[in-house]
This record gives structure tokens, sequence and C-alpha cells, in this order.
């Protein structure tokens, strides 16, 4: 298998046979959630899975009755109630003795906003889910409004001069629930992926991981471009790859160099940004206060490097 | 079968976690719950219970209570939330997703106004806002009756030619928390009386979908199977009735309860609890010589327009009193059976004890006075509390 999101590793024995997102469905050319789910089977293997998808482009994604874009038993569910769904499938698994790994595969609109009671909730009841957000930072399904995902100086539909708020730190929060397991995940970076992928799917208790997921639709960048986005955002230090153990263990996984030229290339790269006309410059001091507070959590000190 | 001093809210909890340990050589009970005034002693008593095979999630809101349910049901499970008024409100748009994803999930609603303005007594509005979209509604009347019917709506819920939600409805303090001596069954009784919950469609090891998109000629076709269903849950309820009787020994209430209505020229037509003082209402005007009956409606989704066509035939005039109104319209009930009745016949809309006022035997007494004085059907009136 050649998906790009694996960044070259081979199609084994040990992947699902039948993939989790099929072909012929109905998603943009370049979507992230794609790749999050190609990634997500190859991370699976044959373990059994329910997936429970709160309204979202993935519940689009599923298309038509009766056929089904998925090759795992789906729950579509209203918009708001994912995770409390998801901790009723995930008690009957248990209590029936059954390995089945319950994913919870929502958008940020219902992970950073409708959803977030209720995933605040199953994350404090440490219910046995596995909430994977793909992260593309708008509502999509409706066409592209702002949510609490949406970075400051993005245009969306909503916002037609650009979000004046800046994004939701949704790993802290989800860190200040104490869960098992926090982690953000780059689709531009496929061994780490794979291997978060691999370990929360393992793992017991409720385990969060947020990607940031390209949307070519709605970022008005080029669909070829999506995985090299998130390149160049982990690259400038844009978006943190690190995880979170137990909310107090904080491990840096990729290291940024901080490059503004990175920063820039991301920002020019995507027609939403060019109305605020931010600039890397705009952008550092919020990157680097965020970083200097990543180093003292993860207790690894390096000082950012700066190309220029 | 042990006789118990319980609440109904107490027995609606006892009755659920009878059906949830009867489930647990299946794939076991959940319940999803959250407390809101006056269902919240039956999440209370329920909490308390300790299940081989069954899990009661204490989740954040009404909304996240019924999410549970959904993907507990969605994965084979028994389950069953309480909940009232505006956490009904709130807990709607999973309500009709249950009933659309056609998941039997069972909910006692304990009758609650809804506000605001804030008032935590009964009115039966806050449930009959779902009578569109394809649950079961039993509205009881005394704390036997609540016991006998929650449990009876586990069997009818998961009846395949039923397969939907099915709400029994209390109304609050007035029915939630009144203590009565319950009938409660052995567990091998209940164990005898359900079968193991089998959800046909549910989330098993052969992909499929539930809940995805459709066109509107699917649409059209999902909704005429589900309207149809929830027309044939009414046939499927006399067999709960007749299957009930074996395993128990005692009937459980007919979809329509009538008192000395065979012969009556006028009758009152109530749900709930009001149909209890009307009976009592009929005796002290029959020893007057007034020909009155009472019919009570339990089975309000599907509704019995046979039966209660054929209770109305050659009627004077009947008097619709009930807890709720259906503003600009009058009596939700009313609105649903005055084309039941021959067109001489008056069907009058009387809303009694709305937001929880009292309803006694003279309210019921002023209303058949009112009745008398009309020749034809007038505007929906409401008897305010004397």
């Amino acid at each position: 298998m050649n998906e790009p999101v694996l960044g070259g590793m081979a199609c084994t024995a040990l992947d699902r046979a039948e993939p989790i997102i099929r072909r012929g469905n109905t998603n943009c050319g370049g979507c992230g959630m794609s790749s999050t789910l190609q990634a997500l089977r190859h991370a699976v293997g044959n373990r059994a899975v329910e997936l429970i998808v709160p309204a979202s482009c993935c519940a689009v994604a599923g298309g038509g009755f009766p056929q089904s874009t998925f090759g795992v038993p789906t729950l579509m569910t209203t918009f708001a109630c994912a995770p409390a769904a998801a901790s009723g499938a995930a008690a009957v698994a248990s209590m029936n003795g059954e390995d089945t790994r319950v994913v919870c595969f929502a958008g940020d609109g219902g992970t950073f906003d409708i959803g977030f009671a209720s995933l605040s909730a199953a994350a404090e009841r440490n219910e046995d889910i596995l909430f994977i957000c793909y992260d593309n930072e708008i509502y999509g399904n409706t066409g592209g409004q702002r949510s609490s995902a949406t970075p400051a100086g993005a245009v969306t539909t909503n916002t037609p001069d650009g979000k004046p708020e800046q994004k939701k730190d949704i790993l802290a929060v989800m860190a200040a629930h104490r869960i098992p397991y926090a982690a953000s995940i780059s689709l531009a970076h496929a061994e780490d992926a794979h291997r978060k992928l691999a370990f929360a799917l393992g793992a017991k208790g409720f385990r969060f991981l947020h990607v940031l997921s390209p949307c070519p639709t709605g970022w008005k960048s080029e669909p070829a471009l999506g995985l090299e986005l998130v390149r160049l955002a982990v690259r400038s230090g844009l978006f943190p790859v690190y995880e979170i153990f137990d909310g107090k263990r904080h491990v840096v996984n990729i290291e940024p160099d901080f490059s503004d030229e990175a920063l820039d290339m991301y920002l020019s790269l995507q027609r939403r940004f060019q109305k605020s006309g931010l600039t890397a410059t705009d952008l550092r001091p919020a990157i680097d206060r965020y970083w200097q507070n990543l180093r003292s959590l993860s207790g690894r000190i390096v000082p950012a490097r700066r190309d220029a | 079968m042990t006789v118990q001093l319980l609440s109904a809210n107490h027995g609606a909890a006892l009755a659920a976690t009878l059906a949830g340990r009867a489930n647990r050589k299946g794939r076991g009970f959940v319940s999803g719950v959250y407390p809101i005034t006056p269902s919240t002693e039956c999440m209370e008593f329920l909490c308390q219970q300790s299940f081989e095979k069954g899990r009661v999630v204490r989740v954040e809101s009404e909304h996240s209570a019924m999410g549970v349910c959904i993907g507990g049901a969605a994965a084979g499970a028994r389950t069953f939330t309480a909940t009232s008024s505006n956490g009904l409100a709130y807990m709607y748009e999973n309500c009709i997703a249950a009933a659309m994803l056609r998941l039997p999930v069972v909910m006692a609603v304990v009758n609650r106004t809804l506000g605001p303005p804030w008032n935590i007594w009964a009115d039966q509005g806050d449930a009959l806002t779902l009578r569109d979209h394809g649950l079961v509604q039993i509205y009881c009347a005394d704390n036997q009756e609540l016991f006998d019917s929650v449990l009876a709506a586990f069997r009818l819920a998961e009846d395949k030619r039923v397969m939907m939600p099915v709400m029994v409805n209390m109304e609050g303090f007035i029915l939630s928390h009144t203590v009565a001596q319950t009938d409660v069954p052995d567990q091998e009784q209940v164990d005898n009386f359900l079968p193991l919950a089998d959800i046909p469609h549910r989330m098993n090891h052969v992909p499929h979908t539930l809940g995805q998109m459709e066109v509107p000629h699917q649409t059209e076709t999902h909704r005429w199977q589900h309207h149809e269903a929830l027309l044939g849950a009414g046939k499927v309820y006399a067999d709960v009735q007749r299957e009930f009787e074996k395993a128990f020994g005692r009937r459980l209430g007919d979809a329509v309860e009538t008192y000395r209505a065979e012969d009556a020229q006028t009758l009152i037509v109530s749900m709930g609890t009001i149909g209890l003082t009307a009976e009592r209402v009929v005796d002290a005007l029959r020893e007057k010589g007034e020909r009155v009956g009472a019919v009570r409606v339990r089975l309000f989704r599907p509704l019995p327009a046979e039966s209660l066509r054929a209770l109305f035939a050659g009627k004077k005039a009947v008097a619709v009193v009930e807890r709720d109104i259906s503003l600009s319209t009058g009596g939700v009930l009313w609105s649903e059976v005055r084309n039941l009745a021959a067109p001489d016949t008056v069907v009058q809309s009387y809303m009694a004890g709305l937001g929880g006022g009292d309803v006694r035997p003279e309210h019921l007494e002023k209303t058949l006075a009112d009745l008398r004085s009309r020749k034809t059907t007038g505007a929906p009136a409401v008897m305010e509390a004397v």
C-alpha cells in the first residue's frame, strides 16, 4: 500500500485485511480524516473495532444506506453525545468480556465545542474509550464555519475578516482530566503516528488523540499539499507533537526547528490566512510562550533554535 | 412475589433493576442516569443496585444519559433511563435518535412542568411533546400499574415487531413520590417473563453502519415502517398483557381503562392519576342517578383510536380532562380524540391541574356541571384550581 500517510511503510500481514475507510467514499481529495482512518487501519490490526461517529464530515463520509464506507461496525450519534454513546458501547463490550476497541471519531466541532461536555465527562469517568479528534479547524460539514479549534486569523464563512480569538488548547484541557493518555499526532510523521495509535489502541481507560487534519476545502489549500502543511506546522512549532501520560508526564516527540520560513510557508500556502495577512512574526511570540511552558512541563530544556 | 412499600420512583427503578438482571445471560444491562426533580429518586435507587452484568453510568447531562442508552442498545444491551421535564427536553434529540435508530430503550418519565419559570410539579406536557417521533407512550395512575408497566415496557420495546423506545409516564410527586404497597415479583418470574434482549441490528462482527445518511425515498420507507410498527405495537401490547398475566398472575392495565362507561351518557376521559379521581366522582354521581363513566387512556402512543371510537359511540357528552396544554390549541389528548366521537356528541377540552395543581373530586364535579350546560363543543377551557 502506498498511502502517503504511512510514509512508505508497507502494508504487512499484521495489517487489517479490510480497510476501515473503503474506496469510493465521498471525502474531498486530500482530506486528513481519510488519512487518519488509513493510519488507524494500519495500527489496529485485526482487533475488533466499533466506530462511534457524531455529526461530522465523517458521518457524511459513511455514505448512503445501505452501503457503508466503513469496514467496521459504526454508530452515527447526535452531534454532542459520541463519548456518552461510546461509554455505553464500551460498557457492553467490557461486561461481555470482549476486547472490542471502542473508538470515538469526531471532528473539532464534536470535540472542542458541542461535544465538549460529554467528552469531558467521559474523560472524568475514565471510560475505556479511544477518542480521536481529527481537527480540521473548521465546521467542514456545514461549509466551513469557525470552531473553537479555528486558529486566530483564519477566514471562515462566519468570520469573514479572520477569527479574532485563539485556538483552544485541547490537549492541555484533556491533560487536566488526568487521563491515562493524551497525545497529538502529525499525519506527516508516520512512524510516530503509528506508534501512538497502536499504544492508544492497546491502553485501557480514556485515551485522547488530537490529529491536525488538513482540509483543502476549508483551508483553501492544494489537496496534494495536505501532509506537507502538517509537516510545516510541526517544523515551525505551531503544532507541537507530544504526549501526556496520566496528565503528568509530558514527552515531546518531534523536535521542531522553529523555522520562521516554515511558518511563513505554512501560512502562505493557505488562502484562509490571506486576508488577515498573518506572518511568522505575528505568531512567533505565542509559539515561543507555548513551548516555554511545554519545556518546563516536559523537563527537557532544549533552547529554541532560530533560522534567522 | 413479595409486597414492598415503594414510591413509584423506586418502583420504576426496581422494575428496571429486575429487568436488567434478567438479561445477565444476554448482553447485559446499561443505564445512563442524571438527576432532575422529581425523577431523581428513581436514578438514586438504581445507582444503589448491583448488577452481575450491568452498569449504571452517571453522566453529565440527560442528553448523555440517553446517549449511553443508545450506545448500550446499539451494542445489544437492555437499556433504561429516567428523567423529567426540562431534562426530557434536553434529552429530546437523543430520544428521537433512539427511536429513529429503532433501539428499545425503556424510559421512566416523571411528568413535570416545563420551565422557566421554574415549577417542579406535575404536567404531562413534557412527554406529550414527543408524541410524533416513534416512541410508545404509556401513562400510569398508581404505583402497581407503574411498576408493572415498566416491566412490561421492556418486553414491548424489545419485541421484534416493535423495536423502539417505550416511555412510561407518571405525574411528578402526585405519583412519583407516593409510597404504596407494591407486589414485586421474584427474579425468576421476571426471567421467565422477559426473553433475553436480542437487538437484530446491533453492532456485531459484520461491519454495518447505524444511522447513516439516506435519500428521501429511503426515509419515506423507514418512516412508514416505523409508523406501521408503532401502530402494530397496540396489538403487541395485547400479547404482552397475556404473557404478563401468565408470568405474574395479575392483569396488566389495558390500553384504555374504563369504569362504568358502557351505559354512561357522559364520559370523563383522562390520562394518569386524574383517571382514578374520576372513578370516585363517577361513583358519587351514579349515587345521584347520573349516568356518568370514566375512560382512562393508558396507551397514548399508539392511540387506541378504535377502542375510543367504540366507547364514545352514542354518548351525549365527553369531558376530556388533562394536565397539559398545547398552546393555541387546548388539551393534547382532546385534540387527538375529539374526532373519534359522532358529530352530535359534545367533546369538550378541560385543562386541569396545570403546573401541578390538585385535581380533586370537586374540580371534576365542577367540570361536569360545566359540561352539562353546554349544548355544543366550546373553546377549550382551563379549570382553575379552587
